[in-house]
């Protein structure tokens, strides 16, 4: 069982991310270069926060492009797990894998803070450690994080139980206090705040342990 | 082929906040100005291409505008073309 990190020009967070699934849960974790196109010897893949390609035109514009991503979408489609964090989150939803789109925070400052989350949805195996409505503290590190969407895809995300973490206190101005998103089926989850930041005792929170370990269920 | 200048102008659409648009705003008025009601930042890009006729460099835009340029879950664009037009000779 292994994890890919998907690494482009800019990513930041994907030693983060390997220090977490394979300093903290043991779990064999490899880089992959965003022109890779071979995503068969990966069990789940992760795309980390960042700023890919510089970020330029809008966040997650240019890399949705990048060789990988198509193969990503394969991946997908055959049940792979994707979990897109903050610019992966970004990235998830200019590929289309996720719906809506990440903007400018209402106040227009790059928060850096902890962020208390409910848990909304426990449709997919994501969230199999918790019961609807724990309460989990996670980091957010964003300037662009306004989750938006039109209010028939509000209504569809709703439908379909995707939305799978909340704010308490709502950060950015996002609609609905939304955090993270699922796909329908369940098997991709884009969000904003960064659990692989949290998985280290030495840290003083282990909140995002959960989530990361069921990359491999 | 012809060389065609367009710019394409992307802008939030009406029912997205501009929290940026509203910063600049609130500055007009520490400018002096008064009577500024709205104002909302877009991007302008401007392009050449080489396309046969200007419907071709028409379609082409239309397609990277709505697939790169803008997100359409967000943004508008729209399209003028420059009146300068180089004929490319192969």
């Amino acid at each position: 069982m292994n994890i890919g990190i998907i690494v482009f020009p800019g990513s930041n967070c994907d030693r983060d991310v390997r220090w977490a699934t394979e300093g903290c849960l043991g779990i064999p974790t490899s880089f992959l270069w965003h022109e890779t196109t071979d995503l068969n010897s990966y069990d789940a893949i992760v795309i980390p926060g960042g700023f890919s390609y510089g970020d330029y035109l809008r966040c997650g514009a240019i890399a949705r492009f990048a060789p990988v991503l198509n193969s990503l979408i394969s991946f997908v489609d055959k049940g792979g797990k994707v979990l897109g964090i903050c610019n992966g989150f970004q990235i998830l939803t200019e590929l289309g894998l996720l719906h809506g789109a990440l903007t400018r925070n209402k106040n227009l400052h790059f928060i850096c803070d902890r962020a208390n989350l409910s848990i909304e949805s426990t449709k997919s195996s994501w969230m199999k450690n918790y019961k609807k409505h724990d309460s989990i503290s996670l980091p957010i590190a964003h300037g662009e994080g306004r989750y938006q969407c039109s209010n028939d895809i509000l209504k569809k995300l709703q439908d379909d139980d995707s939305i799978a973490l909340r704010y308490a206190h709502n950060p950015n101005g996002s609609i609905n206090d939304i955090a993270g998103i699922t796909n329908k089926k369940g098997n991709v989850l884009g969000m904003m705040p960064h659990p692989e930041r949290a998985c280290d005792d030495a840290l003083g929170n282990i909140d995002g342990k959960s989530i990361l370990s069921t990359l491999l269920s | 082929m012809s060389l065609f200048k367009a710019r394409v102008f992307v802008h939030l659409r009406p029912s997205v906040l501009d929290p940026a648009g509203e910063a600049t705003r609130s500055a007009t008025k520490r400018l002096g100005i008064d009577g500024v009601t709205q104002l909302r930042i877009g991007k302008s890009i401007e392009l050449e291409i080489e396309a046969a006729n200007q419907e071709e460099a028409r379609s082409k835009i239309e397609l990277m505008s709505d697939r790169l340029l803008a997100n359409p879950v967000i943004e508008d664009w729209s399209l003028e073309f420059k009146d300068e037009q180089k004929t490319l000779i192969n």
